[in-house]
């Protein structure tokens, strides 16, 4: 008799604060009471609450209980499982109306978290153990692949699929339908079906969380995807450093085959299919299409030209259709539920919700997935439970390295592919970067300067070469030696790059800076005309001052100063030497009268 | 291999054994009040019953079984409180397993309070 499922956490989040650990105390605490046979343990994908992990939850009465701890799971067996009280000092109550709730608890769907979420594509992650088909099966799981073999005709799949309005969420956003209609156009006896796992974004995860989380949808809809256009295997490309997923990916796939759901004559259809992993090393650029596809050719992954568009001539040569995963994950529903349902959420133009990656400075770090529409003030105010300590919101970044900014004034600019791409941004893959007033947004331009002069695979000159110049002049800029010339040359040279590098990374590499430019040009400015860094962020451009009024003379700091660069004698003001101070930034810290500041 | 007929037989066996998971608030809620006063007077047999009546009636999508601390009736313990949404909430007390089984099949399922064993019938006695 199972009359209580705990659920505990097992996403890479989690698991790196420890929620394996707590699993095995748990199973031992219901051991030792003799409660095995009541309450059921259930280890899932992730909740999307990273920040407060480890999570974990206990139905039927659906409290959430946040950062567990070893020491905490005794009290947890012996109040709420055994006697039924929730332990309140660690339920997850934030509402955000700054009221902590103990009488009687809000549910997890009130909270501010998760209250203006849709969960379509982590419809099951955090709510089914990813290792268990039959869980999945009891979500409504590979209905719609049963549905689409035994009912529709491949023209009918497509049909839905292009009526919905699903758009690739890997990020271009292209229409998912019209696709997979001229991979089926295109003739030919072997195609290929790829799944696109390897979000290279820096700070992005929500790929990985699906595939944790929910690996059957993406083996379901790529099956589908296979019938739809006529193929018979599919290859999904993974990064090597997604060892859970990977892991999970394998032992669903062992499942499906196991039930006959991959395979020959699925559901008695007299159709095949089969799907095999693919790893990759964890290069962005073979997250790009055509590079993806040389990779699992087994050939250095670089792109190549389009056209040939993969539809056409993709994977061996054969007509191919790459999806991303969050994509895939969205299409069994859209089967199951139809094209009404789906039209119903989202703007006119991009139908559905997106999953992001929120990171950053903001309270609630984690995987929210809202509607498409939401105003980035609702993700980042209320979801995100505002920006910590206090700071005031400057900018966000999405778009990951070939996206932009959205600067505060714009902070309720409703989020879909049309009005981000208007903004100067884009929607990319879901990473969702916020940043206080304390982010330099001409060093934000160059930490993703230096990581596609990192990245790019060096084929074509405007990308390797273009990039780095770009670089070098941001270098400048920040050490204090540019010019207003240089802003002139940085626009010259993006524009360049834009119109002629061969694939989407150099073609994209510049809009970090356009982006800053065009909302943080006082910025730039400061920095070439006043030699100043407004955020206090680059080295060059700061120096330490000691406040005469405020030093009591305490000596503390020259005693701190690993390059002896203060003097002053006990009892009088000291000062700072700038020729010699290195900024580390140390006596600001030990100067117990804040008289140490920078400037 | 799997035909769809065996896909909707695991399907509708697991539905009931993940439900719980998918709690919207308008379920039934069958509440066992389980202080330690109520697991000294046997809550713990008519917690088992009842979540066994429910699952043998196969009710879990739209009944919820749970528990709570001490409900403040000690004398009366085990104490049973049925929440139907948009109805009176009925206490049941002094409450066994085979009562148990009575409420799940008569109440919960027939729509017809079991009067006997509800506060009201034991209070006035
Ligand atoms: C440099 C570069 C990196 C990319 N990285 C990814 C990636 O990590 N994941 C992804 O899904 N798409 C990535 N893309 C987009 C893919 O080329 C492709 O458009 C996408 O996978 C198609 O799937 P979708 O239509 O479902 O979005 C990248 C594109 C470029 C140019
Ligand atoms: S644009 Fe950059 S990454 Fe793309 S092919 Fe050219 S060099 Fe390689
Ligand atoms: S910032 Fe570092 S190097 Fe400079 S004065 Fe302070 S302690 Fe010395
Ligand atoms: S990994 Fe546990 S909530 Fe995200």
């Amino acid at each position: 008799m199972i009359r209580s499922h705990v659920l505990i956490c097992g996403g890479t989040g989690c698991t790196s604060s420890g929620s394996a650990k707590l699993q095995t105390i748990l199973e031992q605490e219901l051991a030792a009471r003799g409660l095995t046979e009541e309450i059921k343990i259930v280890k899932t994908g992730c909740f999307g609450l990273c920040e407060h992990g480890p999570v974990m939850i206990v139905y039927p009465d659906g409290t959430f209980y946040s950062r567990v701890q070893p020491e905490d799971i005794a009290e947890i067996v012996e109040e709420h499982l055994l006697k039924g009280r929730v332990v309140t000092r660690l339920a997850y109550t934030d509402t955000g109306d700054g009221e902590a709730k103990t009488d009687e608890l809000p549910s997890l769907s009130d909270t501010a978290f998760y209250r203006s979420q849709q969960r379509i594509a982590l419809r099951n992650c955090g709510v089914i153990n990813p290792e268990v088909i039959d869980e999945y099966i009891a979500m409504d799981g590979y209905k719609a692949l049963g549905k689409v073999l035994t009912e529709m005709t491949p023209a009918e799949v497509i049909d839905v699929i292009t009526k919905s309005g699903l758009r690739g969420r890997g990020g271009a956003g292209f229409p998912t339908g019209r696709k997979w209609a001229f991979a089926a156009a295109t003739p030919g006896e072997i195609k290929y079906v790829c799944c696109n796992a390897d979000e290279g974004d820096p700070g992005a995860f929500m790929d990985r969380s699906v595939l944790e989380g929910d690996p059957h949808a993406v083996i379901e809809a790529m099956t589908i995807a296979g019938y739809a256009i006529g193929a018979h295997q599919g290859y999904v490309y993974v990064r090597a450093e997604y060892p859970i997923a990977i892991e999970r990916l394998r032992i669903a796939i062992a499942q499906a085959k196991e039930y006959g759901l991959l395979g020959k004559n699925i559901f008695g259809s007299g159709f095949d299919f089969d799907l095999d992993l693919r790893f990759g090393a964890g290069a962005f650029v073979c997250g790009e299409e055509t590079a993806l596809m040389t990779s699992i050719e087994g050939q250095r992954g670089e792109p190549r030209p389009r056209p040939p568009f993969p539809a056409v001539k993709g994977l061996f040569g054969k007509p191919t259709v790459l999806n991303n995963v969050e994509t895939y994950a969205n299409i069994p529903l859209i089967i199951n539920n139809g094209v009404e349902w789906f039209n119903s959420i989202g703007t006119e133009t991009s139908k559905g919700t997106k999953v992001f990656a929120l990171v950053g400075k903001v309270n609630n770090t984690g995987l929210v997935e809202v509607p498409m529409g939401t105003p980035l003030r609702t993700i980042i105010e209320e979801i995100g439970g505002g920006i910590p300590n206090g700071k005031k919101f400057k900018a966000a970044q999405t778009g990951g390295p070939s996206g932009g900014c959205i600067p505060a004034h714009l902070i309720d600019t409703p989020i879909d592919y049309e009005n981000l791409l208007a903004i100067g941004s884009m929607m990319g893959s879901g990473g969702l970067i916020v940043m206080d007033e304390d982010t330099c947004m001409v060093d934000i331009a160059k930490f993703f300067l230096e990581f596609t002069v990192d990245e790019s695979c060096g084929k074509c000159t405007a990308c390797r070469i273009g990039t780095k110049r770009l670089l070098q002049i941001l270098d400048k800029i920040t050490s204090g030696n540019g010019t207003m010339e240089d802003l002139d040359t940085l626009e010259e040279l993006a524009a360049h790059i834009k119109t002629t590098a061969l694939c989407g990374l150099g073609q994209t590499a510049p809009n970090p800076i356009l982006s800053t430019l065009r909302y943080f040009k006082d910025e730039y400015i400061a920095h070439i005309v006043d030699k100043r860094c407004p955020a206090g962020v680059c080295k060059a451009l700061l120096s330490y001052v000691i406040d005469a009024e405020k030093c009591k003379g305490c000596t503390a700091c020259a005693r701190k100063c690993p390059v002896n660069a203060i003097s002053g004698s006990v009892k009088n003001p000291h000062v700072i030497d700038t020729a010699k101070c290195i900024k580390c930034g140390a006596c600001v810290e030990t100067c117990r009268f804040d008289a140490i500041y920078k400037k | 291999m799997k035909t769809l007929a065996e896909l909707a037989e695991i399907r509708e066996k697991m539905k009931g054994k993940v439900a719980m998971r998918q709690n919207d608030g308008n379920e039934t809620r069958i509440i066992v009040g389980m202080g330690t006063c109520g697991i000294a007077a046997g809550a713990r047999p008519v917690l088992a019953a009842l979540v066994e009546e429910v699952s043998k009636e196969k009710l879990e999508e739209t009944v919820t079984v749970t528990q709570t601390g001490c409900i403040g009736i000690c004398q009366y313990e085990p104490v049973v409180e049925v929440i139907e949404p948009g109805k009176e909430k009925v206490t049941y007390v002094k409450m066994t397993a085979e009562k148990a089984q009575r409420v799940v099949a008569e109440h919960i399922k027939g729509g017809k309070v079991v009067t006997a064993f509800t506060i009201g019938a034991n209070v006035a006695k």
